[in-house]
């Protein structure tokens, strides 16, 4: 008989159960996907307002306090909810432990990137208008 | 692939496909297509930032085939997501499990997408095109 036998089932069960943050995981997909209705056509109607209108224009629209207010909140959200979503799919079909870790990883940098240049960009936009 | 002892649950050629189950890969679909998108949103961005030749170049792209064909499906996925999204959000206030529901709400999230990416891009081409 082997050691690994007198061990209580707990042991075993440890670290292949629940992380514990599942609950805050899943709340923060469904705040943010409820705040994106609203931004996302909200983000959509303001597309719709630019097309065809000169450079200068489009500058000053973007510079609004409330236009640049929502799309630093449009854009910190969507890569927000981005990665909470794509490290669901990692999860889901990359079942190999390092691969996983590593493009979680890789996504979360990414989407740290993509908030902080468009949040700069948009801070940009406000501070030459 | 899988280097754990855990379960794997059946996969999709187990099932029979059904509206319910398109329109849930559907949903990881557009939400995979959508990410990349938001990258455009942030070149938009940075380009106006940058300044008019920047933003020229940006919307020269935009406007092109590639650009347009982009814009088409990531429109449409933006729809799509959002009106599946919705429908998950009630689902997950415990609402709509009936089967029936859970079909109609399906078809209804699937053709809302279609008639809002219809409307704007009618729109869009109204005002005289996106770029």
């Amino acid at each position: 008989m082997s050691a690994q036998d007198f061990r209580h089932p707990l042991k075993r069960a440890r670290g292949l159960g629940s992380a514990q943050s599942g609950l805050g995981y899943w709340w923060s997909q469904r705040v943010t996907a409820a705040v994106l209705v609203v931004l996302g056509l909200w983000f959509v109607a303001m597309v719709l307002s630019l097309l065809h209108i000169d450079f200068a224009t489009a500058r000053a629209m973007v510079a609004k306090p409330w236009n640049a207010l929502f799309l630093i909140l449009f854009v910190v959200t969507a890569f927000w909810h981005v990665t909470l979503g794509l490290h669901v799919v990692i999860e889901d079909y990359v079942h190999t432990r390092w691969r996983e870790v590593v493009l979680r990883m890789v996504v979360t940098f990414l989407a740290v990137l993509g908030a902080l240049a468009g949040v700069l960009a948009v801070l940009r936009i406000v501070l030459r208008a | 692939m899988a280097d754990t002892q855990r379960p794997l649950s059946p996969h999709l050629q187990i099932y029979k496909w059904q509206v319910q189950m398109v329109t849930s890969i559907l949903h990881r679909a557009t939400g995979i297509a959508l990410a990349a998108g938001l990258f455009l949103v942030v070149w938009g961005l940075l380009a106006l930032a940058a300044g008019p030749a920047a933003f020229a170049y940006f919307k020269n792209f935009v406007g092109s085939a590639p650009g347009i064909i982009l814009l088409l499906g990531w429109s449409w996925s933006l729809f799509y997501h959002l009106c599946q999204g919705i429908r998950h959000l009630v689902q997950d206030a415990g609402v709509g499990y009936e089967i029936p529901q859970f079909v109609c709400s399906s078809w209804l999230a699937v053709l809302t997408s279609l008639v809002l990416v219809a409307l704007v891009w009618a729109y869009a081409l109204f005002v005289g095109g996106v770029a």
